[in-house]
């Protein structure tokens, strides 16, 4: 790149922090979990996975950091995901391919709204946490 | 293209000696291999400053904290962490004492850190300067170039309060404000990063982990004062950070952030680096400008002081490292924000390097007014080999030392100055029982003495008497009257040198010579070195009813001074014994006593 003037400089920092604000994981409240494991990846999570990135990145959603796990044992739903997001419950979504991946970012992230079809189950209690009661 | 994963590795010093490049360019490999490069992003950062537990690989965001890595473990992280989701528990950071692997939040190393000079490290790739703009970067020299006069930023630091960080502790802004004052055709800007106290390496991760924090607040200081050409004045033993400033400093000016008319402002600022040979002097600022004008590194009586005739004659700003990486945060933030954090005479952070007898040595940034305790105990994680803790040295050899009755001391720049001590650049050595004190101070001491530049009688001569007078007490021929001697010595030493290298080389002996006289007569009047360090003191002992007659001892003795037959009691000769210590190692059943 040639010499910037100011105005290019600023264009500039407000792109890379949208990109270097991904890997920053303080202040991101909400979370898409998901599950990873040998079955989910059959069954294409990992098209799902890449989906969510780019629907994040397409509504410029900053608050929400997409991790992955292993089964959580819905096995006969797969690819499942998990999100967990400020007033609202936690909630497993089944089935999700790169649509409900949409829908969820869209509905469920953006306006609290959840993907009905989808819902499968919750989460399972932590177990550890809670001493095993 | 949106990534998945960021995986960071550290690429300090510290960790690329053990193996972080290998590290590095394996997980280029391997994720090539296993078909995801195009999904997770490896980045190259500057120092975790957790030293002691590296190589560091940080997987973001799991924000899994992997420890002591090896190049072979990145096949399996690739696997089951980025393809899997899997974290690799054996690598995972384990906190001492409890079988819970740490998140980065749960350790405590980092819980009471607080990051401004180090905001970077760690974080972003330091050959990158798009990171750096992304993180708030050169936005305050945006700000000073167009929306603050050179009174604001003077202003601004006043009210910020910082002081410099390179040890004395003199408050940045009248620095600035001198220079600024002085009428000249040619002002420089300069930086100090000729690091030399043992033990110290905050300046090298500074310049390592983000380089263009420096760069830019030189191109402020530049527009403040009225300078448009800075220098770096780095140890050439620092290659790393050399490469990494030269790759920063030609971004920089790719980008039109140095060079003539910065961002169409028409300030012209631009830096030059000149390594240095790596005399310890040369961290004085007037041998260091000195040496940067191409004379022999020597100091030069002050006043004037650089701000008003400096390099070249010219007036200059010369600050230390950590001193500059704070200078884009307080444009940014302001000086209120800054003057809130620490205690009342000191504000911000320090960095420090932990280094010797410590669980977790590492490099450190706390709020001053944290006390020794917290930094030794809950960031440091107490002594290693759970040894009991005797003292810690700071500053350097211009510093002293602290002992336990005064971990409670909030650290600042008075408190540390009204223990016989100094904040010094940020050294921090502990010890433990098994150090001698005496011992100790002969190495600082002989450490000022080699560096001594010879110019003035009082740090030549006096230096060379002092060294002289312990080194008769370590042999076992010291006098009460050496004691008193010393003192004197120091005393005159303190007064009479030049530079800050002699005014305060006598103080780690006057330190410890104030908190640990007891052990200083323990060598002049009893003869015994109680930690058992110096070697004329001492004498290795066969406790009888101990020996079992295994041989091990006389089999390694190296010059045979161990007689004795299997299953007898042996016996050393101390006309013979060397005191090496070998046998004292190697005995399994404690019968080898020190006397």
């Amino acid at each position: 790149m040639a010499k910037m003037t100011l105005e290019e400089l600023r264009k500039l920092r407000d792109t890379k922090k949208g990109e270097i604000q991904k890997r920053d994981i303080a202040g991101k409240d909400s979370q898409i979990i998901v599950g990873m494991g040998t079955c989910g990846i059959a069954a294409g999570a990992k098209v799902v996975l890449d989906a969510f990135l780019q629907e994040l990145d397409a509504h410029k959603v900053e608050n929400v950091s997409v991790t992955q796990t292993g089964c959580m044992g819905l096995c006969y739903v797969e690819p499942t995901v998990e999100v967990l997001t400020p007033g609202m419950p936690p909630v497993i979504y089944g089935k999700v391919d790169a649509a409900v991946a949409k829908a969820i970012v869209e509905d469920h992230i953006m306006r609290n709204k959840m993907v009905s079809d989808h819902v499968f189950d919750r989460p399972s209690a932590d177990i550890l946490k809670d001493g095993g009661k | 293209m949106a990534f998945r994963n960021y995986i960071l590795v550290c690429g300090g010093t510290a960790c690329e000696s053990s193996k972080a490049n290998a590290i590095y360019e394996a997980f280029i490999s391997e994720l090539k291999a296993q078909g995801v490069s195009d999904e997770v992003q490896v980045v190259k950062t500057g120092c975790f400053g957790f030293c002691e537990q590296g190589p560091i690989v940080k997987i973001l965001p799991e924000d899994s904290f992997y420890v002591q890595v090896n190049p072979e473990d990145v096949k399996e992280l690739v696997a089951e962490h980025i393809v899997k989701g899997r974290e690799v528990k054996r690598l995972l950071y384990v906190k001492e004492g409890s079988r819970k692997h740490a998140k980065v939040e749960d350790i405590e190393f980092y819980q009471k850190q607080f990051r401004i000079v180090l905001r970077n490290c760690g974080f972003i790739d330091p050959e990158n300067i798009d990171e750096y703009i992304a993180r708030e970067g050169y936005a305050a020299l945006e700000k000073v170039l167009f929306e603050m006069s050179a009174e604001d930023v003077i202003n601004e630091l006043k009210t910020a309060g910082l002081r410099g960080r390179g040890g004395a502790g003199f408050p940045t802004w009248m620095k600035w404000n001198f220079t600024r004052q002085a009428e000249s055709d040619q002002k420089y800007i300069v930086v100090n990063a000729d690091e030399g106290d043992p033990g110290a390496y905050m300046d090298r991760s500074t310049l390592e982990g983000d380089p263009h924090s420096v760069l830019e607040a030189m191109a402020i200081a530049g527009r403040t004062v009225g300078a448009n050409q800075g220098y770096i004045y780095i140890r050439a033993e620092y290659p790393l950070a050399i490469k990494r400033l030269e790759i920063a400093m030609a971004q920089a000016r790719e980008y039109g952030l140095l060079g003539k008319d910065i961002l169409g402002s028409g300030f012209d600022f631009d830096i030059e680096i000149r390594l240095g040979a790596g005399a310890f002097v040369c961290g004085e600022e007037t041998a260091l400008l000195a040496s940067i004008e191409g004379k022999r590194g020597m100091p030069v009586p002050r006043p004037p002081f650089p701000a008003v005739k400096g390099l070249w004659g010219k007036p200059t700003v010369i600050n230390n490292v950590e001193t500059w990486a704070n200078i884009p945060v307080i444009i940014l933030k302001g000086g209120d924000w800054f003057s809130q954090i620490g205690t009342a005479d000191s504000h911000g952070t320090k960095v420090f390097a932990l280094t010797g007898k410590i669980r977790n040595s590492g490099l450190v940034e706390v709020p001053m007014g944290t006390t020794l305790r917290e930094i030794i105990y809950d960031i440091g994680g107490g002594i290693a080999n759970d040894k009991e803790f005797k003292a810690v040295q700071t500053g350097g050899p211009s510093g002293g030392v602290i002992t336990k009755d005064f971990l409670d001391t909030p650290i600042d720049f008075g408190s540390l100055t009204k223990l016989g001590s100094m904040m010094g650049s940020g050294g921090m050595i502990i010890m433990d029982e098994d150090d001698c004190i005496v011992d100790v101070a002969k190495f600082y001491l002989n450490f000022s003495v080699d560096e001594s530049c010879g110019k003035c009688a009082p740090c030549r001569i006096g230096g060379r008497s002092l060294a002289n007078l312990l080194e008769k007490i370590t042999k076992g021929n010291g006098e009460l009257a050496d004691l008193d001697q010393m003192i004197e010595i120091g005393n005159a030493m303190k007064k009479a040198s030049l530079c800050a290298l002699g005014q305060t080389a006598p103080n780690p002996i006057l330190s410890t010579l104030h908190y640990f006289r007891d052990e200083y007569l323990a060598h002049v009047v009893d003869k015994k070195c109680p930690a058992g360090k110096c070697k004329s003191l001492i004498s290795y002992h066969i406790l009888p009813d101990k020996c079992i007659g295994c041989t091990a001892c006389a089999r390694k003795c190296p010059v045979a001074a161990i007689a004795g037959e299997r299953r007898e009691v042996h016996v050393i000769d101390q006309a013979a014994c060397i005191k090496c210590g070998v046998c004292y190692e190697t005995c399994k059943f404690g019968a080898i006593e020190v006397r």
